[in-house]
This record gives C-alpha cells, structure tokens and sequence, in this order.
C-alpha cells in the first residue's frame, strides 16, 4: 500500500496564500456604492504582495473581506485556502491583522497591548526583541492614547506579526510614518519575507510598492486593472527612455534611421538629446556607436526607467495620490 | 537579509482558558485604570452612602437610614458597573476598532464577552467589600441570606450588562457616553436606591417598580433590611430584563 496522498485538495498548506475570484461588495441600501467590481488576485505563497492604488479604489474592501470582516456580495474569497467567514476560527490563528487606525484600548500601554496579544498566540516572538526591533523601547509604557501616530503604527505592526502567522495584512502600513520609522517598517516587512512569511500590504506610495514588493497588484475603480513584479510593469506598460547630452545641432535622422521604428529621437533643449523606445542593450550600442560615428563623446548618459507612478498614469488617467 | 527565523511562521492560538484569563486580566485593568469610571463606580457611590446616612436630608421610613441606603448604593453600584461603566467603555472599543481588531485574532467572540464578563463581576466585588466596610462602620446591620444577596447582584448585573450592551453596540460612542450617564442618573432618582418609591405617585410608582434597578434595590432591601428568604417578585423582574437585554443585544450589536 503506498503512503497516503498528502492530503485533500483543500489542504490549505498547498492552496495560495490568497485566491479571490470575481469579488464584488456594495455598500448602502438604497443607492448602493460598488466598492470592489469583479476583482480577481492570486497571491502565491511567501514573498510581499502590494496592493497598489489610490483612496477609495477597494484596497482596504479586499483586504477585509479576506479577513473575514465582510461577506462578498458574489465571488469567492480563499485565504490559505480557506473560507475567511465559514472557516473564521482556524484561519485567525494562522493570520496577522494590522488595521488601517486604532486597534488598542485608548488606556492599555504599549508593551502592555503588545504582550496581551502575544498571550493570545501558542509561539508568539519574543515581546522585547519585537519591542527593540520597532524602535517602541522608550514608548513601552505610554498609554495609546499618548503614544504619536507613527508609534501607534509600529504598534499596530508589532501586533500583527507577534503570532508568527504565515500570512499578514498591512493596510497602509506606513500611513503617516517619518522616514525613519518608514524605513523600520520597510526593513521588519524585508525580514518576515526572509523567514517564509507572506505578506500582502495596502499602500498608494509607488516607492513602497516598488521597494518592497515582489508582486504588484495595481488596483482601480474596484478591480485589479495590472499585475506583476514591479520591473514586469514598469517595462510593459510604458515607453523608455534614454537621454545624453553632447555637442548641440547634431543630425538625428541616421540615428533614428539605425534604431528600431518605433523609436523617436529629439533634441529638447541645445545640446541634450532624447531616445524613446524599447530601452535595452541593443539600443544602447546603438546609440553609442552611433556617437562614435560621428565624433560624439556622450556626456551624461543615462537611461530614464518609467515608474509604477507613470505605469498607472498611463493605466488610468489617474494620479495615484488623488 | 539572511534569514534569522525571528518571525518563521509557528501560528497557533493559546489554549482557550489562558486566552480568556488575559482578556479578563487586561479588561480588569482597563476599568480600574479609567479615571471616570471609578468616579462612577467607585467615588459616587460611596459619598451617595455616607452623605445620605450622615444627613438627614431625605425621609427613609422607620429605622437607621444606612440599613435603607446601603442595598439601594450596592444596586447601584452594580448598575454603575455592569450597565453605565460597561456602555461607555465598549461603546469606545468599537468606536476605536479595538473590538474589530480582537474579532481578528485567535479570541473567539463568547471569549471576549466572557472575560468582559469576568471583568465586570471582579470590579462589582471589590465594589461589594468596599461598600460593605464603609456601610458596617456608619452603622449597617446587614439582615438575610448571603447566597439570596448574591443571587440577586448575579441577575442585576446579567440584566444590566445585556441592556449596557446593547446600548453600546448601536449607538455611536458619543451618544451612548451621554445616554448611559443619563440613564444612571434618572436611575439613581426614580429607581429606589436613595429616595424610596412611596415618595412618588402611585401611578408612577407601579412603573418606576418595573424598572431593573428597583426590582434590585427592592429585592436587596428586602433581604438585607427585612430578612426575607428570596424576593421571588424582584428576581423574576430581573430575569425578564436579562432576558430581554442580552437577547436584544446578541441580536444588534455590531461589532465596528
């Protein structure tokens, strides 16, 4: 008899971490508001998930409904394969939870709040290296409600990874942070993505997205309208771009004549030239050799990488700040 | 980075009797840390006790006035806890996402509702011994059955408890931080605790007997007071707002 199958096809050790499927929800009875619009996502196992988009695109709806805060309207939600409302009680242990804002009794202090929701968890991390590792040591025993926004935010982060989950939502997990804790908070996400840990965070700053996930999840008017990693994106949605500078009044038409046709060449300002196009080595020795050609030595050379800012302009028309 | 397996996933909710323990704990904490609150449940009434003993300023029928005041401040006491304390501290939970938060984590929601539970019960009996030590020393000769006292506080904090809840789970913070103490102080005048019904109409008095907190002064007066074996009347008024109040309030409460 050979060893039993390892396990039934809901064994949510093998689902994804995520796995929405047509989600809608509406808000209100009367004139209902779509919050989130037939929105799909597949968040694989391990690695950073950003949920990238501007106020009121259905992030934080998404990331509610899977954590079981709100039931789909239609469409089906499975977090570590699992039915985040039907199944709550063994997919809460197994997930961390930062909030947007608040979370803590107004009078618990901080160390306090932090220990209380370790207790709550079978292995939870050590409370003083989580406490250290925040930069929350001098704030330990300040009430909530006195601790600044950028503590209660390292809190909240504390508090959501205490449990060691295998999955942890962020929403907006640096909302408000000065550089310095936002660098913290950067450097913890970095490092439960290290030990195993699956990560989906909320956010609308592309430099986030960009810096810190290995999947990106552009999401607008309640659907995902672009996924991928950050490169995958930035390459596919846009056109690139390469600027030299040299002597002014150079003839462009052999070098647009050498590159590929859908390149343009200009000279915007005396002396500064611009290639659009497909960015790759091949047009850069293109260029170069060209310049060569023509007695150019290329000052300042320097390829202009479109960012995810850009990539969702082109998407939506849309500042992502808006 | 190299991996130092801080945060390695090892996930696991603790045993539910340690869960609901630090819940009840950290809950115990919180009411006791709160400033307003012990001005409610603690402050007020105690001087209630030893102002009205000391003066007579209000008619309180033949004997002492402490053997009448004292079970009308321990039902106060109790609503001061379970119903006004109880509101207003859940009503700013939900209002600042902190039972959101806990719906989130391994504490099942019965969990969290007994440890609040617990909270309250351990709040009303350091109130109970307080009360008791300052109502013995102004004189109180305390009549009746302990377990009939404990009987009745068990039912008025169950009825109380439901209708605090209840408010706090519908109402916005702002609104039920006001209904509530409004509420404990129409309570505190027409519900028998300091000022005896008869001093009402009787048409008022056969409505204002119906409330909770008469049906739990009156019940502990009689017992403490006049030594009756188990106000059978009062207990039953108590349970019919249990009832009413905690089913009410599993049926509306919302959680954010």
């Amino acid at each position: 008899m050979p060893s039993t199958s390892p396990g039934s096809p809901r064994t949510p050790g093998s689902a994804p971490a995520v796995e929405v499927t047509g989600l809608v929800k509406r808000y209100g009875s009367r004139s209902p508001k779509t919050a989130v619009d037939g929105l799909d996502l597949t968040v694989a196992r391990g690695g950073v998930t950003a949920l990238l988009g501007p106020n009121g695109a259905g992030k934080t709806t998404t990331v509610e409904i899977c954590e079981g805060y709100r039931r789909p309207d239609a469409g089906t939600v499975r977090v570590l394969g699992l039915d985040p409302v039907a199944d709550a009680a063994r997919l809460r242990p197994r997930i961390g939870v930062m909030l947007q804002s608040g979370g803590v009794y107004s009078g618990a202090r901080a160390e306090e709040m932090l220990r209380h929701t370790a207790s709550l968890h079978a292995d939870p991390v050590d409370v003083p290296l989580l406490i250290e590792r925040l930069g929350l040591g001098s704030c330990g025993r300040t009430t909530y409600r006195r601790l600044s926004g950028g503590q209660q935010q390292r809190l909240a982060l504390a508090m959501a990874v205490v449990g060691r989950p295998e999955l942890v939502f962020l929403d907006e997990p640096t909302a408000g942070l000065d550089p310095q804790a936002r660098h913290a908070t950067w450097d913890l996400v970095r490092e439960l993505r290290t030990d195993g840990v699956s990560v989906v965070l909320t956010t609308h700053f592309m430099d986030e997205a960009e810096q810190l996930a290995d999947d990106v999840a552009i999401i607008d008017g309640g659907r995902v309208i672009a996924q991928g990693t950050p490169d995958e994106l930035c390459r596919g949605g846009a056109e690139n771009t390469l600027r030299f500078t040299g002597r002014p009044g150079l003839d462009l038409a052999s070098l647009r004549k050498a590159l590929p046709e859908d390149s343009t060449t200009t000279e915007p300002s005396p002396g500064s030239y611009r290639v659009t196009g497909t960015v790759d080595p091949q047009m850069l020795a293109t260029v170069a050799s060209w310049c060569a050609q023509n007695g150019v030595l290329p000052d300042a050379i320097a390829v202009e990488r479109h960012t995810l800012e850009d990539v969702f302009l082109d998407l939506t028309g849309k500042e992502l700040r808006g | 980075m190299t991996a130092t397996g801080t945060f390695t996933p090892r996930p696991g909710a603790a045993p539910l009797g340690r869960m609901i323990r630090a819940q009840a704990a950290l809950e115990t904490r919180m009411l006791l840390r709160n400033g307003e609150q012990l001005l409610l449940t603690v402050v007020i009434p105690t001087l209630l006790l030893v102002l009205f003993s000391a003066v007579d300023i209000i008619d309180t029928g033949a004997g002492r006035a402490v053997d009448f005041l004292a079970p009308g401040v321990l039902a106060l006491a109790v609503m001061s806890t379970a119903f006004t304390g109880q509101a207003i501290a859940t009503g700013f939970e939900r209002r600042y996402g902190v039972l959101k938060r806990l719906a989130a984590s391994p504490l099942p929601r019965w969990g969290l509702m007994t440890a609040k539970t617990c909270a309250v019960l351990v709040t009303e009996v350091f109130q109970v011994a307080l009360l008791t030590v300052v109502a013995l020393a102004l004189g109180w000769s305390p009549q009746g059955n302990p377990l009939a006292v404990a009987a009745l506080l068990v039912l008025g904090t169950a009825a109380f408890s439901g209708l605090g809840l209840l408010m706090a789970g519908t109402l916005r913070a702002e609104a039920t931080l006001a209904a509530a103490n409004l509420v404990f102080l129409l309570l505190l005048v027409g519900g028998g605790v300091i000022v005896p019904l008869t001093k009402f109409p009787d048409a008022a008095q056969t409505v204002l007997g119906l409330l909770p907190i008469s049906a739990l002064s009156d019940g502990l007066r009689a017992v403490l007071q006049h030594g009756a074996a188990l106000p059978w009347g009062d207990l039953g008024t108590l349970a019919v707002w249990a009832v009413l109040g905690l089913g009410a309030a599993a049926r509306f409460f919302r959680w954010e």
